[in-house]
């Protein structure tokens, strides 16, 4: 690496990327490193996934930018890879490029049904009230009684809790202004949670459950008889059960003993071992219909839901959200694995589908592994592609690009995106969310359109910026 | 005495790195990592040393005296681990 010191791109700027620029500026401090996004802001999921009143997660922000942006790494928001730049300028201007782009669509449940009105997936009502400026103009009908969420991990319990939590604890959140708004005058009074497998085989966490048990006002209701555990769960739990699904086991049976609430402000039910086959209504939801299921034992080891018969039963909502996985999305100019939904890679090094490497070209997060994991999972992935791609730098296994300097790129994108956000712009951002946060003791007040987001980038920003109160 | 990691713990391994005496579990690489929703502190082996609480980027870990009410039933639940992960490497060989 004499002379010229190698430049990296890293494409998207979610927790991804940011532990990989993380790692690339510990393991070779010196080192040029781009941060791309699409969206005006950086930490991706950070800012629009983990729910509104779980903030004390959200401080990872800040620990990401005291390691990336406060050491040297440049952002560059608002510019999209693919459409803005592409993927061979890219190569023309860096040493190496790492996708970190995420799973940015949902996985379908292929019932009938499914795109009626006021049937959603759930990430679409996550990024919705999380101020993603893109789902901004989303209109969710609260004006039922009952809605069904569908799905059994923590996505199905965030917006289980998003549903029923008070307006009073919603106001103390950074929930975006539109759906507070809505929230505030939701009907709801009933979510129903249908988990496909049983009790042991939900995938979402014991402090997720335990907290859904919790809540003000709310009541939880578990059947005991979806409770009884089969001989197949039975000894699972006993010889190969995580200490998680233990205590998944144990909270649900807690719950399931507790005497009713009447004088309950919401009512959570969680339902399992049933699968939806159909959801009906003619103009938008009316109903949906579930079948009963049996946990069997598959010739690869897992355990699977199976009907047990063909009775149905109908659920009466008017809202139905879907959580049953993301799915990444192809990438353009890049090889794509239309199987398993991820670049086709070994330890982080991108191949082509021919299993040829690709040389510069790396990826981290769930574009690498799929959408698996919780955010500590991706600093362990971005330490392994990293480590491959100092590998390849020591090893001088990556020319250096033609172009010599930064000037040229950031030549190409003056002349591309007049709207570009780099870290001066984002710290405005945050300096205006944050101080309108403080006047309404709020974490923040989220902008959440890109106009609002591109005009605070402009203003300079409050001397406090940088630090929260 | 003890520190105690609770729920909103997200598995960032920074404490690990600090911990001087090796008292934080699982460790990446472990048989059980990846299917654990958080780590934990064995309350046999920690030392009270406050290292990890600053190098949590989430503030998960409590000094067991100030843990905040919402989060109390975690000082069993890190010692529960422990207690289970004993067993299952006692019954394991």
């Amino acid at each position: 690496m004499a002379g010229t010191r190698p430049r990296v791109a890293i494409v998207g700027a979610g927790p991804a990327g940011a532990f990989a620029a993380a790692g690339l500026l510990r393991a070779c401090g010196d080192v040029e490193i781009d941060l791309f996004e699409r969206l005006p802001t950086p930490w991706g999921l950070l800012r629009g996934g983990v729910a509104p009143d779980h903030q004390e997660i959200k401080r990872l922000g800040d620990s990401f930018d005291r390691q990336t942006l406060k050491r040297g790494c440049r952002f560059l928001g608002n510019v999209e890879v693919g459409v803005d730049v592409s993927h061979s300028e890219l190569m023309l201007h860096y040493t190496a490029v790492i996708y970190a782009t995420g799973a940015q669509t949902d996985k379908s449940l292929g019932i009938p049904g499914e795109d009626l009105p006021g049937s959603w997936a759930a990430t679409e009502f996550v990024a919705w009230y999380n101020g993603h400026p893109d789902y901004r103009g989303l209109e969710f009908d609260l004006s039922s009684q009952r809605a069904v969420v569908i799905g059994n991990g923590n996505v199905a319990v965030d917006v289980t809790r998003m549903l029923t939590l008070s307006a009073r604890e919603l106001e103390r959140t950074d929930v975006a202004d539109h759906a507070l708004e809505v929230l505030r005058d939701s009907r709801i009074e009933e979510v129903i949670v249908l988990g496909r497998r049983g009790p042991a085989q939900a995938a979402f966490t014991s402090a997720e459950l335990r907290e859904l048990g919790h809540l003000d006002g709310v009541s939880i209701r578990v059947d005991a008889d979806e409770l009884e555990l089969d001989s197949v769960s039975r000894r699972w739990l006993a010889d190969a059960g995580t200490f998680t699904a233990r205590k998944n086991v144990q909270l649900l049976r807690e719950f399931a003993g507790r005497p009713a609430r009447p004088d309950a402000r919401r009512r959570i039910a969680l339902r399992f071992l049933c699968s939806p086959v159909q959801i009906r209504g003619t103009d938008g939801v009316e109903a949906i219909d579930v079948r009963r299921n049996e946990i069997v034992r598959a010739d690869d080891g897992s355990l699977r839901a199976r009907a047990v018969d063909e009775d149905v039963e109908t659920i009466q909502c008017g809202l139905v959200l879907r959580s049953v996985g993301y799915r990444a999305v192809a990438l353009p100019d890049v090889p794509f694995d239309e199987r398993r939904f991820v670049l086709p890679n070994q330890r982080g090094r991108v191949r082509t589908p021919a299993g040829e490497p690709l040389r510069g070209v790396y990826a981290v997060g769930w574009i690498k592994r799929g959408p698996t994991g919780i955010l500590g999972t991706n600093k362990r992935d971005a330490e392994e592609t990293v480590s491959c791609l100092v590998d390849d730098l020591r090893a001088a296994a990556l020319p250096q690009p033609p172009t010599p300097g930064r000037e040229q790129i950031d030549a190409l994108l003056a002349e591309r995106k007049p709207g570009l956000v780099t870290v001066e712009g984002w710290r405005a951002i945050d300096g205006h969310e944050l101080e309108a946060g403080r006047s309404e003791q709020r974490p923040r007040v989220k902008l959440a359109s890109r106009d609002e987001l591109l005009a605070a980038a402009t203003t300079t920003a409050p001397s406090a910026a940088t630090t929260h109160s | 005495m003890t520190y105690v990691i609770v729920g909103s713990c997200i598995k960032d391994d920074a404490c690990i790195e600090v911990c001087p005496v090796d008292c934080i579990h699982p460790k990446p690489g472990a048989a059980d990592f990846e299917t654990a929703e958080q780590l934990y502190i064995d309350p046999q082996v920690c030392i009270d040393c406050d290292a990890c609480v600053e190098a949590c980027p989430v503030d998960a870990i409590f000094a067991e005296f100030e843990l905040p009410e919402k989060y109390e039933y975690a000082l069993d639940l890190n010692g529960e681990f422990f207690g289970e992960r004993s067993t299952a490497e006692r019954t394991a060989g």
